[in-house]
C-alpha cells in the first residue's frame, strides 16, 4: 500500500516538474554510480529540454563520459532513475531507449561497407529491406556521404568515418543523440569542419543532443547550455556566455577561457558601504562590481578574476566612466603575438597578469603602459570556498 | 631515389652463420631429401636414379593410403573442433567471468604438457580395463561403454579427442587476444544498435579476427602434419593400421623398414602438399594485409 502511495506521490511530482519546465527530453534523477568503493556520480540530477544541445564539459575523470554512458544504458547504475521522452528507461536496453550514439573511435564495424554499417542495426531489428535502404540513403544525403556507401571504413578518412558513425545514429530516427568526444580523434582543421556540421545538423533536425567533450571551444560553440563537471559534480549549468562571463566558482573560471583568467589574490576591505579589494599597496574599489551573493567580510581573503580581454590599455587620464575601470600603471614584461591578438604580460601589484590587445599596435619589452581593469565584468571569489561572491 | 645503405661488415658477419644454418640445415636437407627420393636407396643412400619409381610404389602402398586418409579425418576434425571450442571458450572468458585468470590457466594447462604425456594420460583414461569405462562399471553403470581406443573404426576419434583437449587451450588464448583487441566502443555501438551478443560475435567480431584465425589454422595445420608423438603414445598407430599417420609411416620406413627411398618420397609428398596448400593462402593473406584492407 505504502509503495503505491509513494509511487503516486512521485508521479505527481514528476507531472508537476514537466509542467513547470516545459518539455523535458532527458531527465537524470538522483543518479548514483559506484564502482566498488569509488563513487563516480553521487545523487546527480539533471533535466535536458527537448531539442536542447547540452554539452558535458570537464577534465578527464570528472564523470562526464560515465554520465553519458549511464544515459545510454551502457553501464549499470547503482541508484537513481533515467527518463527519456517521458518514459522511465532506467532498466531498458540501450536499443529501447530511443537514443543514437556516436563514439570517439567511430566504432564502425570494420568488415562491413558504409551502407551495412548504417543499416545493420535496422536489418537486425526486422525492418523491411526497402525501408532500411531508404533510411540509409536519406542519412547519406544529409551527411553528404552518398558516394562512399559501398566503401569499407578503412578506405575512409577520419572525418568521413565520423560522418558514417553519425549516420548510423541518424538512421535510427531517434529523439536523443549522444556524442562521446566525437571529434577528439580528428586533426584541428577537420574538427572545426565537423563541429560546424554537427551544429547544422542540430539546427536542421532539432533533436536533443548531449555532447561530451573536454574541448572548451566545442562546448562554447555548440552548446545551448554547458554543464561543467568536476569530481562527479556539476559545477555550473548555464548557457555558454554565462559560464564565460559569470563563472560560479574558481574552477569554472579557470577551466573556461584560453589564455586563462587572471587571478589576483588579495583581501577585501569594507568600510561602510564601500567595498574595495587590496592587493599589496593597491586598493581597487569594487563599487562597479555586480555582486552575486555571498556575504562580504572585511579582511577576508579573496580572489579577483579578470579575463585578459577585460583589461584594456589606455592613458591614465582618459575619461571618467563612473569608476567602472580601475587604472594603474604597469610595464610590458613579455609580448606573445598569436596572430589575431597579442598577449602582453605585465605586473599588477606583484602579481602577473596577461592582457589581450589588438595585434595592430606594436608593443615592446619595457614599455610603460596603463592597465585598465573592467570591474563590471570581473569576477570575485572567496579564496577559501572558491565560490563567486 | 633512396641511396642503398651501406651495410657494415660487423652486421654482415653476424648474419652469415644464420644464413649458413638456414641454407644448410633447412634448404640443404630438403633438397637432399628430394634427391634421395629419386633414387633406389634402401638402407643407405645411394645415387642410382630411378625417376619417380618410389612415388609410384608409395601410392600403391596400402598403408600409405590409409595414413593419408587418417590424417585427413584427424586434421579436419581437430581443426574444426579446436576452432569452435577455442572460440567458445574465449568468448566465455571474455564475457568478464569471475576468476578469469584461474579459468584461463586451467584451459591453457594442457598446452604445457608434452604430446607424449597427453597420449599416455588419455591412453589410461580410454583403456577399457583401467580407465573411464572401468570406473563407470565400478560405480554400477554396467551398460557404459567407452572403447574407442580398441575399436578400429573409432580409434581415430580417440586421437582427435586427445588432440582437441590439448590444442584448444592455445586456440582459446589466441582467440581471446583477438577478441580483446576489438575496441570496446564497437561493443557499445552494437548494443545501441540493438544487435544481439551472439550476432556481434558472428557478424562483427569473427570477421575482425580473420588474421587471428589464419594464425590459429596455420599453427594447427603444422601440428596436425607433424602428428607423431601423440599417435605413438596413444595408439601406436593401432589397432592394426587404423590410426596410422604419414609421419609415423615415414619414421617406420626410415628406421625400422630400412627403406630410405620410399620414406623420402613420402616426405617429399608431404612437403609438396604443405607448399601447395599454404603458399597461396599465406601469400593472399599477407598481400591483403599490405594493401591495408583490414
Amino acid at each position: 500500500m505504502s509503495k503505491i502511495a509513494t509511487d503516486l506521490g512521485r508521479d505527481a511530482i514528476i507531472a508537476h516538474r514537466e509542467a513547470a519546465s516545459g518539455q523535458i527530453s532527458v531527465s537524470v534523477r538522483d543518479l548514483v554510480i559506484r564502482y566498488g568503493a569509488q563513487t563516480v556520480l553521487d545523487r546527480m540530477s539533471l533535466d535536458i529540454g527537448r531539442g536542447e544541445f547540452l554539452v558535458l564539459l570537464g577534465p578527464s575523470g570528472c564523470g562526464k563520459s560515465t554520465l553519458l554512458n549511464a544515459i545510454a544504458g551502457l553501464l549499470d547504475i547503482t541508484d537513481g532513475e533515467i527518463w527519456i521522452s517521458g518514459k522511465n528507461v532506467t532498466w531498458d536496453e540501450p536499443k529501447d531507449r530511443g537514443i543514437g550514439m556516436v563514439f570517439q573511435s567511430y566504432a564502425l564495424y570494420p568488415r562491413m561497407s558504409v551502407e551495412d554499417n548504417m543499416g545493420f542495426g535496422l536489418k537486425i531489428s526486422g525492418l523491411p529491406k526497402a525501408e532500411v535502404k531508404a533510411r540509409v540513403a536519406k542519412a547519406a544525403q544529409v551527411l553528404q556521404i552518398e558516394a562512399l556507401l559501398k566503401r569499407k571504413p578503412a578506405e575512409l578518412s577520419g572525418g568521413q568515418r565520423q560522418r558514417v558513425a553519425i549516420g548510423r545514429a541518424l538512421v535510427r530516427n531517434v529523439d536523443v543523440f549522444l556524442f562521446d568526444e566525437p571529434l577528439s580523434n580528428l586533426d584541428a582543421k577537420l574538427r572545426a569542419e565537423l563541429r560546424v556540421e554537427i551544429k547544422r545538423l542540430h539546427q536542421d533536425l532539432g533533436n536533443t543532443m548531449i555532447y561530451v567533450t573536454h574541448d572548451q571551444i566545442e562546448a562554447m560553440t555548440l552548446a545551448d547550455r554547458i554543464a561543467i563537471m568536476k569530481g562527479g559534480i556539476i559545477q555550473q549549468l548555464a548557457p555558454p556566455h554565462e559560464v564565460y562571463n559569470k563563472p560560479c566558482n574558481l574552477f569554472v573560471a579557470g577551466f573556461i577561457g584560453s589564455p586563462g583568467m587572471n587571478f589576483l589574490k588579495g583581501r577585501l576591505a569594507i568600510a561602510g558601504d564601500t567595498v574595495a579589494f587590496d592587493i599589496g599597496d593597491l586598493r581597487i574599489p569594487l563599487h562597479a562590481y555586480e555582486r552575486s551573493g555571498g556575504p562580504l567580510v572585511d579582511g577576508a581573503e579573496a580572489v579577483l578574476g579578470v579575463r585578459p580581454e577585460h583589461i584594456s590599455l589606455g592613458d591614465a587620464a582618459s575619461g571618467d566612466d563612473g569608476g567602472r575601470r580601475f587604472r594603474t600603471p604597469g610595464r610590458v614584461e613579455m609580448v606573445e603575438p598569436t596572430g589575431a591578438d597579442t598577449m602582453l604580460w605585465s605586473k599588477l601589484g606583484a602579481q602577473s597578469v596577461t592582457i589581450r590587445v589588438s595585434a595592430d599596435v606594436a608593443y615592446h619589452l619595457g614599455d610603460t603602459i596603463t592597465l585598465a581593469l573592467d570591474l563590471n565584468r570581473a569576477s570575485l571569489f572567496d579564496a577559501k570556498s572558491g565560490e563567486r561572491l | 631515389m633512396a641511396r642503398r645503405q651501406k651495410r657494415s661488415w660487423g652486421a654482415t658477419l653476424t648474419i652469415v652463420p644464420f644464413w649458413v644454418l638456414v641454407l644448410g640445415a633447412y634448404v640443404g636437407t630438403m633438397v637432399w631429401t628430394v634427391l634421395i627420393s629419386l633414387t633406389s636407396s634402401k638402407m643407405l643412400p645411394n645415387t642410382q636414379f630411378v625417376g619417380l619409381a618410389q612415388y609410384t610404389r608409395l601410392f600403391a602402398t596400402e598403408r600409405w593410403n590409409i595414413a593419408v586418409h587418417n590424417i585427413a579425418i584427424f586434421g579436419v576434425l581437430m581443426m574444426i573442433l579446436c576452432l569452435v571450442i577455442g572460440f567458445l571458450l574465449a568468448a566465455m572468458v571474455d564475457s568478464k567471468i569471475r576468476a578469469e585468470d584461474t579459468v584461463r590457466t586451467i584451459i591453457l594447462y594442457p598446452q604445457a604438457i608434452s604430446f607424449i604425456v597427453t597420449g599416455l594420460v588419455w591412453q589410461w583414461m580410454m583403456n577399457p580395463t583401467v580407465g573411464i569405462e572401468k570406473a563407470m562399471h565400478d560405480f554400477g553403470w554396467m551398460g557404459f561403454s567407452f572403447d574407442w581406443l580398441v575399436t578400429p573404426d573409432k580409434a581415430i576419434y580417440a586421437l582427435v579427442l586427445a588432440g582437441v583437449w590439448q590444442g584448444s587451450g592455445l586456440i582459446m588464448a589466441l582467440m581471446l587476444a583477438g577478441l580483446r583487441g576489438i575496441d570496446q566502443e564497437i561493443w557499445k555501438a552494437a548494443r545501441v544498435d540493438g544487435i544481439p551478443t551472439w550476432r556481434v560475435y558472428v557478424s562483427i567480431a569473427l570477421p575482425m579476427m580473420r588474421p587471428t584465425i589464419v594464425t590459429a589454422v596455420v599453427l594447427m595445420s603444422l601440428s596436425v602434419i607433424k602428428a607423431y608423438d601423440l599417435v605413438v603414445a596413444l595408439t601406436s598407430g593401432g589397432p592394426g593400421l587404423s590410426t596410422d599417420v604419414p609421419a609415423k609411416f615415414i619414421m617406420d620406413f626410415f628406421f625400422n623398414r630400412s627403406n630410405i627411398g620410399l620414406a623420402t618420397a613420402a616426405c617429399t609428398v608431404m612437403l609438396i602438399f604443405v607448399l601447395v596448400v599454404f603458399t597461396p593462402w599465406f601469400y593472399f593473406e599477407y598481400f591483403r594485409e599490405k594493401n591495408g584492407s583490414r
